[in-house]
């Protein structure tokens, strides 16, 4: 019997498969689909501390093995998940991460301060990487002074679990990740979508409404592993990967690279069922390849 | 109107029974599946799985053409616009082909008798298993189908089993000769009650203007581009009055009166 289980700083997760924000809505949505209650975790949909009604349509555009969008976090704010969400959801016995965003520092820490008395909510996903977004997102996440300042304010208020995901569209990734350790955050995720930008030759116009959007699916993928190998060698707090992990064997290589735990994201549009394949598929590889406890492969490259 | 209940969806792997070619442009594609088929409501559709992706990443939604029962047998008409469908229509009987279905709500029960469905070029396609669903309930049908031209009036006998057939081709070779908007059944709006339409943007608004003029009940459904078809995502999104609401959950079907064009 493979142990999946991973102690992720202090989160306990039964196996290492969550799946990412934006792409699983409230998991209920998947619940004809698979058993939550098998995952590790799921982290719902971003969320602002007022409603957003995010950006115009088109807001998604295929692209080679991976597809651009430009959703711009809508979503009915902090409040209307806590009064008629969170009653919904809160009995699935697992671990369920609130994805926070915001456009100004005060924003994320009344949102945050909101979100710890939810307690069927062990931890947020502090979200400074989103890049549809005019004011904040991304914004924050692209400098190691903003990254460090929002996570300080966050962490004041916080009391559980504080994991902040971060953006791939920066100089140095590590340096990012260690501004956010300093000031206390207890993991990282990492990649949120890639900037991207595509046009229709035929009509001259942008795919997207608002012209650049957020890439993501398999065609990131390797530069995703990258980053998390980077700022796993960077940090001592453990890294949650994403970024096209569409089967068991796309989730090694992140383990493998330095991630603890991964997320599933673009691959639930592709098979609402991947999740529960990829956690059978992680215990295969480990019976076949002997190894007792999945915590063991964390960054267990065999180098050169 | 009542909504129609909203049913569990599945993933299947369903059997290629048939794939027939109308034209160079469509083809429908027969399906059938060992366990009897989900309970399916009139506009709903599947998220179809490309097989051979190379090239095509997500999945296609297609709207349910029709359904038969008895032989098990679930139907996609299917127009060929790009590279997914393209690969579709190539895909051979006895091979499988993954569906995420049933999709999206319906359109309602109508609370009056005589009903409209106006289909424009693809958008015909739900229309068959519509008149089917709701002649089974007794109400006067008639179908109002446009095209370029008379090569895309597909299946007129199909359509005839369940409905009066109306028809218009761009180029007058089929029916009267202009768009859906120009044909004579909409200069007798009293005998209309409720009007669906599936088709282009353009058509769907002009038939809106029409319904609200007149004062009659219509329902749209709409055909975004979508990634995940089951509401998660949030790429489809329509303008309403009630804000964004996503076509491929909270549609694909809207009343005109919530609908922000």
């Amino acid at each position: 019997m493979v142990d999946l289980s991973i102690n992720f700083n202090g989160l306990m997760l039964r196996n290492p498969v969550l799946t990412a924000s934006g792409t699983f809505g409230y998991g209920e949505e998947f619940a004809d689909f698979i058993d939550l209650n098998l995952l590790g975790g799921f982290i719902v949909k971003g969320t602002t501390l007022l409603p957003r009604e995010g950006n115009n349509y088109p807001r998604m555009a295929e692209t080679p093995m991976g597809m651009l969008n430009a959703v711009g976090l809508q979503n009915k704010g902090v409040e209307y998940f806590c009064s008629v969400i969170y009653p919904r959801i809160k009995h699935f016995n697992t671990n369920i991460l609130v994805n926070l965003s915001g456009s100004q520092i005060s924003d994320y820490v009344q949102g945050a301060e909101i979100l710890n008395e939810l307690e069927a909510i062990p931890a947020i996903e502090l979200n400074i990487s989103c890049p549809n977004v005019k004011e904040g997102g991304m914004a924050f996440g692209t400098s190691c002074a903003s990254a460090a300042h929002v996570v300080k304010e966050v962490r004041s208020v916080y009391r559980k679990h504080l994991m902040v995901k971060l953006s791939p569209n920066v100089t140095d990734i590590a340096e990012i990740a260690k501004s956010v350790e300093a000031e206390g955050a207890d993991s990282v995720s990492l990649i949120n979508t890639l900037l991207g930008m595509a046009v229709d030759v035929n009509t001259r116009k942008p795919k997207l409404s608002t012209i650049t959007g957020g890439l993501s699916g398999p065609a990131v993928k390797p530069v995703a592993v990258r980053m998390v190998w980077q700022v796993y060698k960077a940090v001592k707090i453990p890294v949650c990967g994403l970024g096209g992990i569409m089967n068991a064997s796309d989730a090694i290589e992140f383990i493998l690279a330095g991630a603890s735990c991964i997320q599933v994201g673009t691959a639930n549009f592709i098979d609402p069922a991947v999740t529960m394949k990829i956690i059978d598929g992680i215990s295969e590889y480990c019976y076949k390849n002997n190894v007792n406890k999945i915590s063991e492969l964390t960054g267990a490259l065999a180098m050169n | 109107m009542r909504k129609l209940e909203s049913m569990r969806k599945y993933i299947h792997d369903l059997i290629v029974y048939k794939n027939i070619a109308l034209n160079d442009e469509y083809f429908i594609l027969e399906l059938t599946h060992p366990e009897p088929l989900p309970d399916i409501f009139p506009a709903q559709f599947a998220e179809v799985s490309v097989p051979d992706k190379h090239g095509v990443f997500l999945r296609r939604p297609i709207s349910i053409h029709d359904v038969d029962y008895d032989s098990n047998i679930v139907k996609l008409l299917i127009q060929i616009v790009g590279d997914g469908t393209k690969k579709l229509s190539q895909i051979s009987t006895g091979s499988t082909l993954n569906l995420v279905y049933p999709l999206g709500n319906s359109f309602s029960m109508p609370s009056k008798p005589n009903l409209l469905l106006v289909g424009g070029g693809c958008g015909m396609a739900p229309l068959l298993y519509t008149a089917r669903y709701f002649t089974s309930f007794g109400f006067s049908i008639k179908v109002l189908i446009g095209a370029r031209t008379k090569e895309n009036i597909l299946l007129r006998d199909e359509y005839r089993k369940h409905a009066e057939l109306l028809t218009c081709t761009e180029d007058g070779t089929h029916g009267t000769k202009g768009y859906v908007t120009d044909h004579p059944v909409l200069s007798e709006p009293e005998g209309i009650d409720v009007i669906y339409a599936c088709g282009p943007t353009p058509m769907m608004k002009a038939i809106a203007k029409y319904a609200e003029k007149n004062n009659i009940e219509c329902e749209v459904s709409l055909e975004n581009v979508m990634a995940c078809g089951i509401g998660a995502c949030l790429c489809c999104v329509q303008k309403t009055i009630h804000g964004n609401k996503t076509v491929c959950n909270d549609g694909p079907v809207f009343n005109i009166k919530e609908i922000v064009w």
